[in-house]
């Protein structure tokens, strides 16, 4: 057999003289880059997926992981990555597998809209010294209140609340399996969750014991694998999730490689050990709005009816799916836009399908407004959300709070390398591999992960505090503190934004 | 014993009646009059048994942990929905999708059931689903099945249809599925591989059917005159090659 035609996409060197032959390298890369030959490191660069690992445990930064000047003739229409996924499927005929959202220079919404500001007519809120109110509640709103005196002769609220989720800011992280990350992730995540007084998801992997002190941080999921899913799981947590779709995947099923799948997640998820963890494409109960509408009241009558969130992606028809959904009776929709991260996905269904989530917010928001039913359920907004900015103008545009995947991961040493369906990660993240989960302390980690809550935290208010509005809820669905830049009429129409200078 | 009447109730009001019964001790319900009422046994936890006289609606038993089910007519789609244990015996003919992603704890159906039974069906050595179906059953029968034990019939032997349908274990990669009489090569999914039953088998299979007998009141020698086929996953990993790493 000979030697892949695709060349390595990175070369990975080291300064022979710096060197002092620690072998920290050998012992840090997950990808077997590195060897020991003897007298010097020996390297096989075409394993190296650039995720820093090596380069950050190098003592004495001997090593440099540049971008391959050979890979390729530069082409603007044959990318690198066109040519090796050619070669690739000529090599072996089979479909490119990729993890984390897709990195194609499509249009990105959020960089075309800016935020509103006080000046002069109207004050600003200095945040640091004045209240400044994050506090979000998950799930359906009654209508309209009534109110009763009560027998001390108080006010009091007659009409029964539906069930709240309460959670400190409008953020929330992610649904990711134990299997598709470690169980050392899981719990930084659950740490952090708890600390800030938000949530995390345990995705569709089953709930391993060491979680359940953080069960008041979590939301459970089911998916169409049902993995780990027994009455105990569904009780949990603080809601459930029935998980449709992926951003990253719209359409198609879940598929955790063999190598993922030890003793220990092969136990929670009840499957062989390394065999694929295989979610079908569709659930198979649910071919309708009645039959989701179905499964939800299964699962709320097997919770003394806890809150329920369906978790779809956007696509072309989101609008008129979320309005089923909410009649279907969910308190919570997930939308999940397609810059969304995935541990594994064909890269072909990543990089082009799905719409973004800008789009989707907009649209889901304007139909159940223009239907009465937005009070019905919280819309939770996922994919891609880079930045505390990111999360405000997704709230303007219609969402009740955030979720957020990569953002954490990235504090746990993530670099956006995208080959999380590897089972290698270095970092710890994405593999089941003991030496290599070992790497990430939850304690240590967790504190990462709060700073970084705490940080948007802060600019979240500095936002609020700049548009004049103190409290979170003033900025839900209010466009009119949008503007878009370089945008055409018809994207400003579906955002329902105007123009800058307007 | 506790009778209900489940006449004209709305299956909110019904299954909370069944809860708080249990709830208060009650080890024997009999629903009376129940007429398409959904997810009766949802989420149910304990040993009592309930006798359901009527066709109960979908979901029957849906995530069910424990208690003993007995329903002496017909009964619909999706019953068993991830059900962790208990059992299920239904005196009639069954819908589509059940036992999906069934997780312990056995169903026993006198009759014929419908498409995708026993889909995605998971299994631990210890804790393992079965399903028993006395009559014929549709396309995608075990399909993407991961553990437990599927066991078909086709007991009426003046059934002119075939015992299966098409795609029969199509995605499968564990667990066993056994099937009396002949299977046609055809109608399998590419993941399954057909072999004849060892003695361990057929110990197994006298085993599960002896209890199936004596909820229906069968002969099992009857049963086991005719022989079965064995149904196995011939790779852990049927997909391990489609992806290019």
């Amino acid at each position: 057999m000979f030697k892949s035609l695709a060349p390595p996409e990175y070369l990975a060197t080291i300064d022979q003289v710096k060197c002092i032959r620690c072998k920290r390298c050998i012992q840090n890369c997950g990808w077997s880059v590195y060897s020991w030959g003897g007298d010097k490191v020996l390297i096989d660069t075409s394993k190296c997926v650039k995720c820093l690992r090596c380069y950050h445990y190098c003592p004495e930064e001997a090593i440099q992981i540049l971008d391959n000047p050979v890979k390729f003739k530069n082409n603007a229409y044959w990318g690198y990555n066109n040519i090796r996924n050619l070669k690739r499927q000529a090599e072996t005929g089979g479909i490119p597998l990729t993890g984390m959202g897709s990195d194609l220079p499509y249009p990105i919404l959020f960089d075309n809209l800016l935020i509103d500001a006080c000046q002069v007519t109207n004050p600003s809120i200095d945040p640091l010294r004045e209240p400044m109110e994050l506090r979000t509640y998950l799930g359906k709103k009654p209508a309209s209140v009534e109110f009763e005196k009560g027998k001390d002769g108080k006010l009091k609220l007659k009409t029964k609340m539906p069930p709240q989720i309460k959670i400190n800011l409008p953020l929330i992280f992610s649904p990711m399996s134990y299997g598709s990350i470690s169980l050392n992730a899981q719990k930084v995540l659950a740490i952090a969750a708890k600390e800030c007084g938000i949530l995390m998801n345990t995705g569709e992997g089953g709930l391993h014991e060491d979680l359940l002190p953080y069960r008041d941080s979590i939301i459970v999921q089911v998916a169409s694998g049902r993995f780990g899913v027994n009455p105990d799981y569904l009780n949990a947590g603080v809601a459930v999730e029935i998980k449709i779709g992926q951003g990253a995947k719209p359409g198609i099923g879940g598929h955790l490689p063999g190598e993922k799948i030890p003793l220990e997640v092969a136990r929670t998820r009840m499957i062989p050990v390394g065999t694929d963890a295989i979610s079908p494409a569709p659930q198979h109960d649910i071919y309708s709005i009645e039959d989701l509408k179905q499964l939800i009241y299964a699962i709320k009558e097997a919770t003394d009816y806890k809150p329920v969130s369906v978790k779809i992606a956007a696509v072309h028809n989101v609008a008129a799916i979320a309005s089923g959904i909410v009649r279907a009776g969910a308190d919570i929709i997930y939308l999940d836009g397609f810059r969304g991260g995935t541990g594994a996905a064909p890269s072909i269904i990543r990089d082009h399908l799905g719409i973004p989530i800008e789009h989707a917010i907009a649209a889901v928001d304007d139909r159940l407004r223009q239907e009465g039913i937005r009070n019905e359920a919280s819309i939770i907004a996922a994919g891609g959300i880079r930045s505390s900015a990111d999360a405000a103008k997704a709230i303007a545009l219609g969402a009740d709070a955030v979720a957020i995947a990569t953002a954490a991961l990235t504090t746990m040493g993530c670099t956006i390398c995208g080959k999380c369906y590897t089972g290698n990660c270095s970092w710890g993240i994405t593999t089941q591999r003991p030496e290599l989960t070992a790497r990430l302390d939850p304690e240590i980690f967790a504190e990462r992960l709060i700073n970084l809550v705490h940080a948007w935290e802060h600019e979240l208010k500095e936002i609020l505090g700049a548009l004049g509005i103190n409290a979170v809820d003033s900025l839900r669905g209010n466009r009119e503190r949008l503007r878009g830049v370089g945008l055409d009429t018809q994207t400003l129409d579906i955002l329902g934004v105007k123009p800058a200078g307007r | 014993m506790l009778q209900i009447d489940a006449k004209g109730m709305y299956y909110r009001e019904l299954n909370q009646k069944v809860r708080s019964a249990i709830a208060n001790g009650e080890k024997e319900i009999t629903l009376k009059n129940v007429n398409g009422q959904y997810y009766i046994g949802d989420g149910l936890r304990g040993n009592a048994a309930i006798t359901v006289e009527g066709v109960p609606g979908n979901d029957l038993a849906a995530f069910m942990d424990g208690p003993t089910l007995t329903i002496k007519s017909n009964a619909q789609d999706n019953i068993a929905n991830t059900m962790n244990a208990g059992k299920i015996v239904i005196h009639g003919n069954a819908g589509d999708v059940l036992g999906y992603g069934m997780r312990g704890g056995t169903l026993h159906i006198l009759g014929d059931v419908g498409y995708r039974v026993g889909i995605h069906m998971k299994g631990l050595k210890r804790q393992s689903p079965t399903i028993i179906v006395g009559g014929t059953a549709g396309d995608f029968f075990g399909e993407y099945m991961a553990g437990g034990i599927l066991i078909l019939l086709g007991l009426n032997e003046k059934d002119p249809r075939p015992i299966v349908g098409d795609y029969l274990g199509t995605g499968m990669h564990g667990g066993a599925i056994y099937i009396r009489g002949e299977v046609d090569k055809n109608l399998c999914g590419a993941e399954v591989g057909i072999l004849e039953p060892d003695e361990d088998d057929l110990k197994t299979l006298r085993q599960y059917l002896g209890d199936y007998c004596k909820d229906f009141k069968l002969d099992i020698e009857d049963i086991m005159k005719k022989g079965f086929k064995k149904l196995l996953p011939i790779s852990l990993r049927p997909y391990g090659n489609l992806y290019a790493y």
